[in-house]
């Protein structure tokens, strides 16, 4: 194990009750540790991709804008511009005399092309060396085409993901304002940091709708400009995925004077609890909300809890492993699968910061692993060590997770499955079911060298009488 | 995707500038990929953290595979004052818990614009710490220049191929009796049945890059922290002892060749073939192995290429007069347009994101001998352009990526999934399309295609077609 951490990677790795709680993190990746994180303009490019009426140009050689093509379950319920990738698919000859002129024509073209209500012009790590000058370039074709051309300043190496995330609310903020906010209830919220994977918005917006809150803006998932112009109209901002989103609330309150909640909606508490806080903060104006409230997540958990039951039954005593992009999740997973009795024996985050990591500790078991800005190596490691039962993370954790015979659980931006809401708990634990359950572990060489020869025919049998 | 419907299609002088729904990747995805196939060996972009990442979580979702490519991870400050020292404490770590046998150094479109002169940094970095390097057994350390904005991940695999070759043949021999095959980027599988067709000429395979156990790997007890297989390096160092190199690739330049190198330096005779899809372009093939071997086609291939034969009879009607639409890397798409042209399918459009000086020519080489009129052949285009071009021609179906699919849904016609990336199906690591085997699969596949759009179609429910 000690040979698989990198020295300078130590203090990034804690195991609770071993030692006084203490970690480092938000800081660069180490060069060569082959870490699971992304750059700057991916954290952007996760951010604004789901304003789905918007036109994504990415300036910059072709690769960033490639791998960034419809990989999201970001769905729309109108226009789908964002499931497009484009790009100024820079040559060397346009890293020598410049990239604007080229720049100006894609933009000049496409706005007449596909009409869209506005652009974001990402920059790319080649930008940043070149110079170009974007946000020159944006301001004329703002002025020739009359929507709004915003710059992302999202270079790749100028930080890491978290750089990215602030940079896409800086460009947002700047739409946010310029719309017209009558007919604007004083029961409204505008939902930060849901990205609509799988429809989970609207799961989310049932749920407020059934309470009486309107939703002003989607930032950003089934995203439209017109709202985002409108959202400072709305009296309260809802911030999950803190990380990505809290720039954009902070800078509305100390403008506009909104306040924000932080909240989660994975997970029956954490959902539960953050309705019942929205309530709380319109309790004033509508006495009967939290009436209405109460009703909801009755009824919801009355027809989740007894599903849920025989998921639980199946599954008490497994052990998880979590390892994803920002603490927020994390945070919602380890509750989660305390619901399922399952115990989680190591948590993770590429981008977590010390509060996060924090509450990390204090939410979980002792003997949990707590690590920040993972790799393979490790991970592969933590697994082997904890012989878990299932690793929940993304398409780069899976293969990991499959190679060592472990079940595995999508958790990232490319699910093709629900799981915020109360039904998401549900859509959750029959996810984790079926991987934790399946009969193939059985099969694979980490398992079969805990059999013995005995145990091993008891299976043949048990094969038998499934196939029977 | 249907927002030019109303508008004229644009004519040849209003090219559009941006690239809309990109046909290709960047170059140093395609030297990750190659670099995945030599045995120990470790891919390592030099430039910021987000291309590793980006590229890994691409390639693996096509191979279900794990895929490590480390990355120098610059930061702002290496972007100033250059990156060396991040790539130099990269190296040692990768040596230091990788212990691997090769590293393949990629640059990105960042270090080739700083300026970074990574040969001299690899040259310096080997001389600093070559007490280290020694501690670690030594690992070969390749280097390969791959800014993205020249060329595609084409490029980049040729370039990194070619690397491998320039930089570490010599005519040191470890084995006798050798073939060298380039055979470009095809799939574990395809990488699998070539070693066995070589074997069984009674020859040794030295397959560069060799990725049908690194990408396809079985299930593990202990993480390998570097997948087993790939091609031996002892094998790559031999390569200049070969009694001949045969290389796929008819849109292949000389100054992407790396047999062109053994050639040039060991004297290794060099063979420049057509990608073996289809009868002919296997019977090329099969007919230089012959003839370096002085041996007859072994049975067992005689009789793949009979039920080849006798399937295209038992099949062509289903097939014949067909339109089809080809998209992908030049080479595959001059394969696949060889054999459906053989099948009496017509290749209406065949398109490539890469720019590629050979590829008209290549498609009309292999198609002009069936073919009435030449096919549509565009290369450097993207999907925007492709729709437009194809719309008019009502195919009947389509081969290529997934990365087609929607087309294929709005024309609501079959599109068979094959090249890079396939990231809607299962089991792109197994799919078969080169030699008689391979093209008996994908003959089996395309016809299924067919006979199962015309079943979907049929208001009948025909169970018997």
């Amino acid at each position: 194990m000690a040979e698989t951490i990198f020295a300078e990677r130590k203090d990034q790795v804690h195991r609770k009750g071993e030692e006084p709680f203490q970690m480092t993190c938000d800081k660069e990746s180490l060069a060569g540790a082959v870490s699971q994180r992304a750059c700057v303009f991916c954290g952007s490019r996760v951010v604004l991709y789901p304003i789905t009426d918007a036109l994504h140009l990415v300036h910059g050689p072709i690769g960033c804008a490639v791998y960034t093509w419809d990989i999201r379950g970001a769905l729309s319920s109108g226009p789908e511009l964002h499931r497009h990738s484009y790009s100024t698919d820079l040559q060397e000859s346009d890293v020598i005399f410049g990239g604007e002129d080229k720049l100006y024509r894609a933009l000049t073209q496409l706005i007449d092309r596909i009409n869209p209500k506005a652009a974001f012009v990402y920059s790319t790590c080649i930008v940043g060396i070149i110079g170009d000058d974007l946000a020159g370039v944006c301001r004329k074709v703002e002025h020739e085409k009359g929507i709004p051309v915003i710059p992302v300043e999202s270079e790749g190496f100028k930080g890491n993901k978290r750089a990215g995330y602030n940079a896409a609310c800086r460009a947002m903020f700047q739409l946010v304002g310029t719309g017209p906010i009558d007919d604007i209830s004083p029961l409204s919220v505008n939902i930060l940091g849901d990205f609509n994977l799988a429809g989970e918005i609207w799961i989310v917006r049932e749920y407020l709708e059934r309470m009486g809150v309107q939703v002003v803006a989607n930032i950003t998932g089934d995203g439209r400009v017109d709202d985002l112009r409108r959202a400072h109209g709305a009296a309260l901002n809802l911030v999950q995925c803190s990380g990505s989103t809290i720039d954009l609330a902070k800078m509305m309150e100390e403008k506009y004077g909104i306040p924000f909640l932080r909240v989660s909606y994975f997970g029956v508490e954490d959902m539960a609890d953050s309705l019942y806080k929205i309530a709380e903060f319109f309790k004033d104006i509508d006495p009967q909300v939290m009436e209405r409230t109460k009703a909801l997540v009755r009824d919801e958990l009355s027809e989740l809890y007894p599903r849920l039951k025989e998921y639980r039954k199946a599954l008490e005593g497994k052990k998880a492993a979590i390892y994803v992009g920002g603490a927020f999740k994390a945070f919602s997973l380890v509750k989660a699968f305390r619901h399922l009795g399952m115990t989680v024996a190591l948590v993770g985050s590429q981008t977590g910061t010390e509060e996060d990591y924090k509450e990390l500790h204090e939410i979980t078991d002792p003997g949990t692993i707590i690590v920040d800005d993972s790799n393979p190596l490790e991970l592969s490691s933590f697994l082997q060590e904890k012989d878990v039962d299932i690793f929940v993370g993304g398409v780069k954790e899976r293969p990991i997770a499959y190679k060592l015979g472990v079940g595995f659980c999508d958790h990232n931006h490319e699910r093709k499955e629900a799981l915020e809401g109360f039904v998401g708990m549900l859509n959750f634990a029959k996810e984790v079911y079926a991987t934790v359950m399946s009969p193939v572990w059985r099969f694979t060489p980490r398992k079969r060298a805990y059999l013995s020869k005995s145990q091993e025919m008891d299976v043949c049998h048990e094969i038998k009488a499934i196939q029977n | 995707m249907c927002v030019m419907k109303s508008k004229p299609f644009k004519t040849k002088k209003e090219p559009y500038v941006a690239t809309t729904d990109s046909c290709k990747q960047c170059a140093p995805l395609g030297a990750c990929l190659a670099f995945k196939g030599v045995e120990g060996s470790v891919p390592f972009l030099h430039g910021s953290q987000g291309c590793a990442t980006y590229m890994r979580r691409y390639v693996i979702s096509h191979f279900r595979e794990p895929v490590d490519i480390a990355s120098s991870s610059l930061g702002e400050k290496h972007a100033i004052y250059g990156g060396g020292p991040n790539l130099k404490l990269g190296l040692r770590n990768v040596m230091a818990k990788y212990h691997c046998g090769l590293i393949g150094v990629a640059t990105t479109c960042l270090t080739e614009t700083i300026g970074d002169d990574t040969p001299r940094l690899v040259k310096e970095f080997r001389d600093e710490f070559a007490d280290e390097l020694a501690c670690h057994g030594n690992p070969s350390i390749v280097n390969v220049s791959t800014p993205s904005y020249a060329g595609s991940h084409v490029d980049g695999f040729h370039s990194a191929v070619r690397a491998i070759v320039d930089q570490l043949a010599s005519n040191v021999q470890t084995v006798k009796n050798t073939l060298n095959l380039f055979p470009g980027f095809v799939s574990p599988a395809d990488t699998r049945y070539l070693k066995e067709i070589v074997h069984d000429f009674g020859l040794n395979p030295v397959v560069l890059p060799d990725i049908s156990e690194t990408l396809d790997g079985p299930a593990a007890a202990e993480y390998e922290k570097i997948p087993s297989g790939g091609t031996p390096i002892a094998s790559i160092k031999g390569m200049g002892t070969a009694v001949l190199s045969v290389e796929f690739g008819r849109c292949l330049t000389d100054s992407m060749s790396a047999s062109n190198i053994l050639e040039d330096r060991f004297n290794v005779r060099s063979r420049r073939l057509g990608t073996p899809i289809g009868l002919r372009e296997t019977d090329i093939f099969m007919n230089a192995l012959e003839e370096i071997t002085s041996r007859k086609t072994p049975v067992k291939y005689e009789l793949e290429r009979g039920r080849l034969v006798d399937s295209y009879v038992d099949g062509h009607k289903y097939v014949s007069g067909k339109k089809a639409v080809i998209y992908g890397d030049p080479d595959m798409v001059v394969g696949l347009a060889s054999f459906l042209t053989e099948i009496g399918i017509k290749p209406m459009l065949c398109a490539t994101g890469a720019k590629s000086q050979h590829f008209k020519t290549a498609i009309k080489a292999v198609t002009e001998e069936i073919l009435d009129e030449p096919s549509e052949v565009l290369d450097n285009v993207d999907f925007f352009d492709i729709e437009e071009t194809a719309e008019k021609m009502s195919p009947d179906l389509l081969l290529g990526s997934s990365k087609g699919y929607k087309l294929a849904r709005k024309w609501n016609i079959p599109l068979v999934r094959l090249g890079f990336p396939i990231h809607d199906r299962f089991g792109a690591q197994r799919i078969c399309q080169l030699g008689y085997k391979g093209t008996q699969d994908l003959f089996d596949t395309i016809v299924n295609a067919v006979i199962q759009a015309t079943q979907d179609r049929s208001a009948i429910g025909y169970t018997y077609i």
